[in-house]
């Protein structure tokens, strides 16, 4: 068919094929060397050493293990607030509401969220939680900022898959005599548990991920601390860790490992995801 | 409303256990509003504080002078508190990063969706949403490390921290949001479109350009302005990568955002100074930058909605 194209035509033809094909190279050369870098300058520097010690100026020796539990921690505040606060509001949307005016008025201000920059939420977080509740800088102050953040995606994800949850199973429930309360516990919620879980593997994505909300609400600190301790003093999570280590302290090394595992955390955090979503896809089917 | 069961419950169970069974469903159903409520109360939370903590410093230093002034120096002994450099290295940083990334997203996208064989779309997806998930302080430490000494050679400068490293660095940025939502609009085209097009003797490129494209547009729209979102509230790889000074925007000086100049301040603005206050403007002046950007792009999806 090709063969009775005009020269014109066909050289356009062949020009924007080149341009498709060099694009595709192109992002394909930034994602290898992105990747590449990262895991070329991180492994090499990733010991057991440095994942299990803390860093001190008096025995000189630089370790993140501070930076993973904290990271731990401020997943464990945001998740045991955000998800129960996000199923809720998800479930009164879809089971319970009514009126329509409110959950347009939900859904406008869970996507104005979703659009926030993360350094608005630091602003804000430490506003509220720090200067006016009187919160020290720590692990809780930073995990109510997250909360704020993560609560959306809890709150939508939650809703697709009870959207997912067929009718039908509700009226069999209410029809057997069950209560809303009851409907809800026994039916609707175990069979929307895959959308629940998806929701909360994004959001501890986004937690691991999150820097620019946490520098002014759980501080810079690198020493190890309990939980609880932890809730009040000043703890840098793994990736504030790698912007102290990187830009102010000049220790490249360590910030590629970090990157390192933040990349390792991400891919596995992705491939959760994927899991649970294809769970909820078949289901939806 | 009046259900059969509750008729029901009352010839089996006793009255007391009905109130019970009763009292925990509206309980619950209060529990769950309120969850409701809470998300409603954290936007306007956000949006009150951001308005009465902005408001103060912009009415002392006053708004024209603020918005327009072209000199920041807040520490400075003759303090100086104009954000137009902040802005407009914002907007052209953005813009910057919209020319590069969008263009070369797009076509990325058409690539995956129609050309590439199904397996190797399979693994660069992987890739991109990697890329997609990573946190944005490693974007800053591979730029730092790999792109502004590159970029101080070729320059010949004196420090390749500058508005062009944060351009790059924003542009690979936006690349995987812009790559997969447009490559979910792309397949989300209708199969007949292509096939018609294709049977009228256009070729697969005219096709892929001119029909998939089209068809594609809204949810393409929606990417891109996703992707300035993405671009305008960057804060902490930017910081790592543009130099952090508060020059007017120039491609190869060091520059100020107006998200960088938030995070690089409020660690050492003190309690209550006018320094402070000023910051939160910022927060406030970025803030409605956000909002502007969410209304036009709902306006597009409602648009795009309409459209057979």
């Amino acid at each position: 068919m090709s063969h009775h194209l005009s020269p014109k035509r066909r050289l356009r033809d062949n020009l924007l094929k080149v341009l498709l094909y060099t694009c595709a190279a192109l992002t394909c050369c930034l994602l290898m060397i992105i990747i590449g870098a990262i895991l070329w300058r991180g492994l090499g520097n990733l010991s057991w050493k440095l994942l299990t010690s803390q860093t001190s100026y008096l025995a000189d020796t630089i370790g993140i293990f501070p930076n993973i539990l904290n990271t731990l921690y401020i997943i464990l505040v945001s998740m045991i607030i955000a998800l129960p606060v996000g199923v809720g509001a998800a479930i009164y949307l879809t089971e319970y509401a009514v009126n329509a005016k409110f959950v347009r008025l939900v859904e406008f201000a869970t996507e104005t969220l979703t659009g926030i920059p993360s350094i608005i939420f630091g602003l804000v977080g430490m506003l509220l939680f720090i200067q006016i509740l009187g919160l020290k800088q720590g692990i809780l102050a930073g995990g109510l900022t997250l909360v704020v953040m993560v609560l959306p995606t809890v709150i939508r994800t939650t809703q697709e898959s009870l959207k997912t949850v067929p009718t039908a199973f509700r009226e069999g429930a209410l029809a057997l005599g069950s209560g809303k309360w009851h409907m809800v516990r026994t039916v609707v919620l175990p069979n929307a548990m895959d959308g629940i879980i998806t929701g909360s593997i994004l959001s501890i994505g986004r937690i691991v991920g999150e820097s620019a909300a946490l520098l002014f609400t759980a501080g810079f600190g690198l020493v190890l601390n309990g939980f609880f301790e932890s809730l009040q003093s000043s703890s840098a999570t793994l990736t504030v860790a790698l912007y102290i280590y990187a830009s102010e302290r000049g220790e490249t090394g360590v910030a590629f490992s970090i990157a390192c595992i933040l990349l390792i955390l991400t891919f596995l955090l992705n491939l959760a995801a994927n899991q649970a979503g294809r769970r909820l896809m078949r289901k939806g089917q | 409303m009046q259900h059969p069961r509750e008729s029901g419950d009352v010839c089996q169970q006793g009255g007391s256990q009905m109130i019970r069974k009763r009292a925990l469903e509206n309980g619950m159903k209060a529990l769950f509003l309120i969850c409701g409520i809470v998300s409603v109360a954290f936007v306007l939370l956000i949006s009150i504080y951001l308005i009465l903590a902005g408001l103060p410093a912009i009415r002392q230093i006053g708004l024209v002078k603020f918005l327009f002034g072209t000199r920041w120096a807040a520490t400075a002994s003759d303090p100086s508190y104009g954000i137009l450099p902040f802005i407009l290295t914002s907007v052209y940083g953005t813009a910057g990063a919209v020319v590069l990334g969008v263009p070369l997203g797009i076509l990325t996208a058409v690539f995956l969706a129609k050309v590439a064989p199904p397996k190797f779309a399979g693994v660069l997806h992987t890739a991109v949403e990697l890329l997609a998930g990573i946190p944005s302080v490693v974007y800053g430490l591979v730029g730092m490390i790999l792109l502004v000494p590159s970029i101080q050679k070729i320059f010949s400068l004196s420090s390749g921290a500058c508005l062009l490293a944060a351009i790059i660095v924003l542009a690979i940025m936006i690349l995987p949001p812009i790559v997969n939502v447009s490559e979910t609009a792309l397949r989300a085209v209708p199969k007949e479109y292509e096939e018609a097009s294709l049977a009228l003797g256009a070729t697969k490129m005219e096709t892929w350009f001119r029909v998939s494209l089209q068809a594609a547009k809204s949810g393409i729209a929606a990417a891109v302005v996703m992707g300035i979102g993405r671009a305008i509230g960057e804060a902490m790889a930017i910081i790592m990568v543009s130099g952090n000074v508060a020059n007017m925007p120039s491609l190869t000086k060091s520059v100020r955002f107006l998200t960088t100049a938030i995070a690089s301040e409020m660690s050492y603005a003190s309690y209550g100074s006018l320094q402070r206050q000023a910051l939160f403007s910022i927060g406030l002046v970025l803030f409605l930058f956000i909002m502007l950007l969410n209304a036009f792009l709902n306006l597009i999806i409602k648009r795009g909605g309409k459209e057979p």
